[in-house]
């Protein structure tokens, strides 16, 4: 038997990945789906000397992963939609700050209090801004229990790399589900420099500080320049996954569990001879444009699927030369598409 | 008169509060004519009568940090 | 000429953007001449607030961070956390931690974090023009309470020493001000205190200081420094609302 495979839950499994990565600082704030993720940080963390910490507010555990980034500790915060947009303000400083940091969102159905079912009514907000303030941050979303482990290691990595917060964008059924997963050790996917810029006293050196606020006539506009020129290195960092793409007649575009359900509906509709393929973004921002508009441009048809009223199908209308025949399904408020459903939308779009 | 200047006040720093005037037990202080940079009126020291006696009260209430305090050596 | 009082080593050799009269400078300077008696500036981060002391990293020579506004006590408790061993201090206005920050005040307090916390109490909104504060004495003036602060539509001035003093978590608690020598003399000695607590490890130290706000009062300087001590002090009685340092040091064999 492989020790290092286990039956896992994806929030217990995105904790693991987490402290195998050196994620020394956790704090969090009760929300469900997510509430498996403090749960197991709470007694982990002191096994590897780290700290776990309940915050008394969702702006308070962002505001502390701040405070343990700028002492360079790997830091980390999750919740659930609510709770991420009570974090927007701490990501935004974090941003202008360049403070690294990864925060997980473990999406439910909104808005407002919505509810507890898994949901990706937060694509918006993830990739399009969420806090205020021009920055852009990475969106990663994985679309099985391995690869969010596989992820959640590498978000530390380009958070440290690019010195930026990096959110890690999963959904209520992932979380909650159980997989087979074998940790593989933790690897940096980045070459990692010595954090020359963090604050530990200034000892045999000059005073250090970590600011966002520049008022000096032109400060911010150099600053936000300076961004741009980060934020351009960081579009080179897109993943994406495609099968059975390259002869697709109808692409389907899927991402997180989406892409997944996708999946299974593409084989069943190969097997009746449809030729279906798929389009899986794993970063949601940078957005793989290049590769959806590759195949959706061949296709005759495009279908996105998302858990929401149509959010990512904005950017693959975009991607797509021709946005006519781009088309969507998707299901809000917890609602989940089944395979046998896309395969019957598949049927319909290709007729 | 004391040759060497006890109380030294940074002109640039000072922003002519008056703290320092106010708690001088002897009045050697006093919000001068000139201005600074800034364009406050600082404050200067002024003991012909060498009464100072480096008690630092006036660098204790200056916000700006801008008063340091000497006394004479001991002979 | 020997000398008896030098510009501390913590301060770095600046203007500062204060107005005439306010009080946040003498404050920096009685912060950086403890750190600089403690032998702490290597180890020492500041958090700074936002309000007119956002500035605190152009004036302070040590590290220093600036916080989201209200959060500092959050960023702190963080950092203390991580590095146990270094001096972490915040300093907040009271629109940062009487307002917009009260839940992190209040839960770090709880928490009992090892942390030294400066309060400047103005009774206003300093940096955006002198607006209302929780800390505005009724009948006072201010841009958003023109006639003067009602406490039946805005409510009664918080008096967070006293509230803090209530939780189990704080340890040492003292509201000062800057009126007079005697009273300078004494905010210093309690920040001294509040700080050597955290060499110590002897838990959360709180010193308010009632400090002049001219500029935004409408008054000199000097009238500003009887206005602390005719209206504040009455109002936001000065002294020690708790303090377990002694109990706390035996507890902790220290």
């Amino acid at each position: 038997m492989n020790k290092n495979k286990r039956l896992i839950s994806g929030n217990e499994a995105i904790a693991e990945a987490a402290i195998m990565a050196g994620c020394r600082f956790y704090a969090g704030y009760p929300i469900t789906p997510q509430n498996q993720i403090p749960e197991y940080m709470s007694w982990r963390m002191p096994e590897v000397n780290g700290v776990f910490l309940q915050a008394e507010s969702e702006l308070a555990a962002i505001n502390m992963v701040f405070g343990a980034s700028l002492t360079g500790t790997r830091a980390m915060t999750s919740s659930s939609s609510p709770g991420i947009s009570l974090k927007q303000e701490g990501i935004s400083y974090m941003a202008g700050c360049e403070l690294p940091g990864v925060i997980v969102n473990i999406q439910r159905g909104g808005p407002g209090l919505g509810n507890i079912q898994g949901s990706q009514a937060d694509y918006f907000q993830a990739t399009k801004g969420g806090g205020h303030g021009d920055y852009r941050m990475p969106v990663l979303a994985p679309s099985t229990i391995p690869e969010a482990a596989e992820l959640m290691m590498a978000a530390f990595d380009y958070a440290d790399f690019y010195r930026t917060p990096v959110l890690l964008l999963s959904d209520g059924i992932l979380g909650q589900m159980m997989e087979a997963v074998e940790f593989k050790e933790y690897k940096p996917i980045k070459k990692l420099v010595k954090k020359d810029w963090i604050l530990d006293g200034a000892r045999n050196r000059v005073p250090r500080s970590i600011f966002s606020l520049m008022t000096a006539p032109g400060a911010l506009e150099k600053h936000n320049w300076k961004l741009l020129e980060k934020f351009s290195k960081m579009e080179k960092e897109v993943l994406s996954e495609t099968y059975l793409a390259e002869d697709a007649e109808i692409l389907v575009c899927a991402y997180g569990i989406m892409g997944r359900i996708g999946k299974a509906a593409i084989q069943m509709a190969r097997k009746e001879g449809i030729k279906a393929g798929l389009f899986r973004p794993i970063t949601l921002w940078p957005f793989d444009s290049k590769t959806a508009s590759l195949y959706g441009s061949k296709a005759k048809k495009v279908l996105v699927v998302e858990q929401n009223l149509g959010q990512m199908v904005e950017d693959i209308k975009l991607a797509v030369e021709d946005s006519k025949k781009v088309f969507f399904h998707g299901r809000p408020g917890g609602g989940v598409a089944s395979k046998e459903d896309l395969f019957e939308k598949i049927k319909e779009l290709i007729k | 008169m004391s040759k060497e200047i006890k109380v030294k006040i940074d002109k640039e720093k000072c922003k002519s509060c008056g703290f320092c005037v106010l708690y001088c037990a002897k009045g050697i202080l006093f919000t001068g004519k000139k201005n600074n940079a800034k364009g406050f009126f600082y404050i200067e020291f002024d003991d012909k009568l060498n009464k100072c006696n480096s008690c630092a009260i006036c660098a204790l209430m200056c916000p700006e940090a801008a008063i340091e305090v000497f006394k004479e050596d001991k002979k | 000429m020997k000398p008896v009082y030098l510009k501390p080593e913590s301060l770095k050799d600046v203007v500062t953007s204060y107005c005439p009269g306010c009080g946040h400078g003498l404050v920096h300077r009685l912060i950086a001449e403890v750190i600089d008696e403690l032998k702490v500036r290597e180890k020492t981060i500041g958090i700074a607030p936002v309000g007119c002391a956002v500035y605190a990293y152009d004036y302070f020579n040590f590290d220093v961070a600036e916080a989201p506004h209200g959060r500092p006590p959050a960023v702190a408790t963080a950092i203390k956390r991580c590095l146990p061993d270094r001096i972490v201090f915040t300093y907040q206005g009271d629109g940062d931690l009487a307002s917009i920050g009260t839940n992190e005040i209040i839960h770090a307090a709880n928490r009992g974090e090892n942390i030294t916390v400066i309060f400047i109490n103005n009774a206003n909104y300093g940096m955006t023009g002198g607006q209302m504060a929780p800390t505005t004495l009724p009948g006072m003036r201010t841009t958003t309470t023109q006639k003067g602060r009602d406490s039946k539509l805005h409510g009664f001035p918080l008096r967070v020493s006293e509230l803090l003093a209530t939780l189990e978590g704080t340890v040492y608690i003292e509201r000062v001000s800057l009126i007079d020598p005697a009273n300078v003399i004494k905010t210093k000695k309690a920040i001294k205190k509040a700080f050597s607590n955290q060499l110590t490890g002897t838990g959360f130290s709180f010193v308010e200081v009632l400090s002049p706000c001219p500029v935004n009062w409408g008054l000199k300087p000097l009238e500003a420094l009887k206005f602390v001590k005719d209206q504040m002090i009455p109002y936001f009685k000065l002294g020690i609302l708790k303090d377990k340092t002694e109990e706390m040091k035996k507890e902790k064999g220290a």
